[in-house]
């Protein structure tokens, strides 16, 4: 089998190219899931580019995107397959005197009939794809081991069909916010990555790729204040992505450099609760 | 290798990773793929396919430092080579990296011109330097000698005392100040602070990995691996939690409690069976011309526990009572009410504090400051205190009324009250006591958690944030 990545560096640089800023453990994270084949479970707190990572690793590829969005209640029919009863139902009226039973018992059965959904659909398409199985923490306990056959074994057994193997092994991420403890039997089958706040270096490039029309004086402010806001003891700490939404509201409002005033009027876009918005003002000393 | 490797994945087991088979064959399979000489990939392949959990990522950092600390291309260990001959070695080795470092032979610089040196570095934040100052930092200062049986943070506490990091900061922030020449904004010196502490924190932690490194060094890497050993957050005893531990312990409470609200709200709303609603199913029929077509059921609707958390704050059991009030409150939706009183010998309501802030942190802050416990001497006294909430109190209980006592129940020998539980167990729907002692030391000394355990409906210990997880879990 070949290998998508020659290097860990390889894999920085193109998803540097895609706008994608991955420090060390991401990019050597991403090169094994590669290597040895396994899905990724990505973990940490909201918006720090967990989805963002997937999206962004397939947009390097040039593959297609797959996405399972997770949610309470989901069940296989949603997951991984269906049969078209409609059209198994015209199937059987349409000529209801020459078939015999066996004839339309094996028609009716047959892969015309089988809806796919994400999970089949990514294992058993031509071009590469990247699946991302997304907020996986928000099924039951019982629906994750939906997940297991595919991911340990690439495959998806249909009692009516058989088992269907995958065509060509896609990169699979999982994330994760955490809300509860994922099963041993999911985490054993993954690479575990989790995905922290940036330090400032990074953050600040990230914001200097991702905002148009900054200057680098102003994302290494931005970076700077971001960076003490998390260090207090908040209810909510600033996600990457409230960082890039204040940087685009800065260079909107024409702001070059941030002056202490500037910063309180703004603090509402970093901070989404009052008592925190009103702790950050303080320990910065923005209110006097 | 694969015994380093295998040695390692033990030690991760004995600090209380759970680390399965598999994954063990994964990090194998992983360790094939990344060159060992780059540390950083080859220790993020091992954490990718070792740790899956992030809470567990200090441990298997320590762990991972003491194990491959020495296997850096500087310090390629050749063969087996006793402990003594092999520290010469380590120093020659120091003495040769340091040249090679670009500082040009720091050993002949006086304590003034180091000082200058390393205030530069944190100036420019520049790694490097860091790294070749901290090794003569601590050479010089921690007077380290092999075989000497004192701990590591003797060592630090050694070094940092002679570099006095506290002034350099000063330092630091003066040349800031010089360099705008002008005062700062308030605003710009809250930053430029922040930015010279973290410089300062990577520097404390090259000093504290040098140390690491060269105690390692002395002792080899098992000896070396027990004594770091340290328990995973989950596992930290409350009674015996260090300032740090308490530290990682309240991060830790945050996402536990979002875990565990979910878990409970989720076990509120499924595996509801009911029987059928007679009258809802009737009405609904008319829909469909009086065929009952769309049955109805009375799904059961339990009530949600009112609690009323009694706890001990004297100073014993104050952290424990502490956490378990943090963490009641943070879960309070899931209760139709709480209610809590603290006592030492004289008890005192303190649910108003937390109604009137979001902060839980500032109303446990109120607890210990405002609330008014002390009756006599300010020791321990259940007995009295047990007195005053059922004569204040107790009519308050009714039988939807869970009550918590929490306490090592060391009465100091005074009359213990134990009526007042009797009592409360006949109007309360629950009573549990929680003890944060370990078993073995219960009923020892002056403790009669036994006295009263018998008219509780259990007696838990409550030693980790895990024992009191699985039991809030149970309560609610």
């Amino acid at each position: 089998m070949t290998h998508r990545f020659d290097s860990v560096q390889i894999v920085r640089e193109g998803l540097k190219n895609v706008h994608y800023l991955a420090d060390d453990g991401i990019a050597g994270v991403v090169f094994l899931a590669d290597r040895l084949a396994k899905p990724v479970l990505v973990e940490g707190p909201a918006g720090t580019g967990k989805t963002q990572l997937a999206k962004s690793v397939a947009d390097f590829l040039g593959a297609r995107l797959i996405r399972l969005q997770c949610y309470e209640g989901l069940d296989e029919s949603k997951a991984l397959y269906e049969w078209n009863y409609k059209k198994q139902l015209l199937r059987i009226q349409a000529d209801r005197k020459s078939d015999s039973w066996e004839d339309v018992h094996d028609d009716i059965f047959g892969e015309d009939f089988l809806l796919t959904r994400p999970l089949l659909e990514a294992i058993t398409s031509e071009d590469p794809v990247v699946l991302l199985i997304d907020e996986v923490d928000r099924v039951e306990v019982e629906t994750e081991a939906l997940l297991l056959e595919i991911l340990s074994e690439y495959q998806v057994s249909i009692p009516e069909l058989g088992t269907i193997q995958a065509k060509q092994i896609p990169l699979v991420f999982l994330t994760s916010n955490n809300t509860r403890e994922l099963s041993e039997a999911l985490k054993r089958r993954c690479l575990f990555l989790h995905v922290d706040y940036p330090d400032m270096e990074r953050e600040k490039e990230i914001v200097l790729t991702r905002v148009e029309g900054i200057t680098e004086n102003l994302a290494d402010q931005i970076a700077r204040i971001v960076r003490s806001i998390r260090q207090l003891d908040l209810k909510k700490a600033p996600s990457v992505s409230e960082t890039i939404d204040w940087a685009r509201t800065l260079v909107l409002l024409g702001i070059e450099h941030i002056e202490a005033e500037q910063a309180k009027e703004t603090l509402h876009i970093l901070l989404k609760y009052q008592t925190d918005i009103a702790k950050a003002a303080k320990e910065l000393s923005i209110e006097k | 290798m694969l015994d380093l490797l295998s040695g390692f994945i033990t030690e991760l087991r004995n600090a209380g990773l759970p680390v399965s088979l598999t994954e063990n064959l994964d990090a194998m399979e992983a360790i094939k793929h990344i060159p060992m000489e780059d540390r950083d990939a080859f220790k993020y392949a091992l954490a990718a396919t070792l740790v899956k959990n992030n809470s567990h990522w200090r441990s298997f950092e320590t762990v991972f430092e003491v194990y491959f600390s020495l296997r850096g291309p500087e310090y390629a260990i050749d063969g087996d080579v006793d402990a003594d001959e092999f520290w010469r070695e380590m120093q020659e080795q120091q003495r040769q990296g340091e040249g090679n470092g670009g500082s040009g032979g720091m050993e002949g610089l006086s304590p003034e011109e180091l000082m200058k040196i390393l205030m530069k570095a944190l100036m420019a934040g520049d790694q490097a330097m860091m790294r070749a100052l901290a090794r003569q930092a601590v050479q010089r200062f921690a007077g380290m000698e092999p075989g000497r049986p004192v701990g590591g943070t003797y060592y630090l506490y050694r070094t940092l005392r002679n570099l006095d990091l506290e002034a350099m900061l000063e330092k630091l922030m003066e040349i800031s100040r010089q360099e705008v020449s002008g005062e700062l904004t308030a605003l710009e010196e809250r930053l430029e602070r922040d930015e010279h502490e973290d410089q300062i924190e990577k520097f404390k932690q090259e000093i504290e990995a040098e140390i690491r490194r060269r105690l390692v060094a002395d002792r080899g890497v098992e000896a070396m691996a027990k004594t770091l050993r340290k328990p995973l957050p989950e596992d930290v005893e409350f009674m015996h939690a260090s300032r740090d531990e308490m530290q990682s312990l309240k991060k830790a409470l945050q996402p536990l409690t979002r875990k565990l609200a979910a878990r409970l709200a989720r076990k509120r709303r499924h595996g509801r069976k009911g029987p059928l609603d007679f009258r809802s199913t009737v009405r609904h029929s008319l829909s469909y011309g009086g065929v009952p077509a769309d049955p109805q059921f009375k799904y059961p609707r339990p009530a949600k526990p009112e609690l009323m958390v009694v706890a001990d704050i004297s100073g014993s059991v104050a952290a424990f009572a502490r956490f378990t009030l943090m963490l009641v409150y943070a879960i309070q939706g899931q209760f139709s009410k709480v209610r809590s009183f603290v006592f030492i010998d004289g008890l005192d309501e303190v649910t108003e504090y937390f109604k009137n802030t979001e902060d839980i942190s500032v109303a446990i802050h109120r607890v210990n400051t405002e609330a008014d416990v002390i009756w006599v001497d300010g020791h321990s006294d259940y007995g009295h205190a047990f007195e005053v909430f059922w004569n204040k109190f107790g009519k308050e209980i009714g039988p939807k009324t869970t009550v918590l006592l929490l306490g090592d129940a060391r009465n100091n020998y005074h009359a213990s009250g134990s009526w007042v539980v009797k009592e409360m167990r006949q109007k309360a729907r629950h009573v549990y006591w929680l003890n944060p002692e370990p078993k073995s030391y219960w009923n020892t000394g002056d403790s009669i958690v036994g006295e009263y355990g018998t008219f509780t409906d259990g007696v838990y210990e409550c030693r980790n944030m895990r024992q009191l997880e699985a039991f809030v879990e149970k309560l609610a």
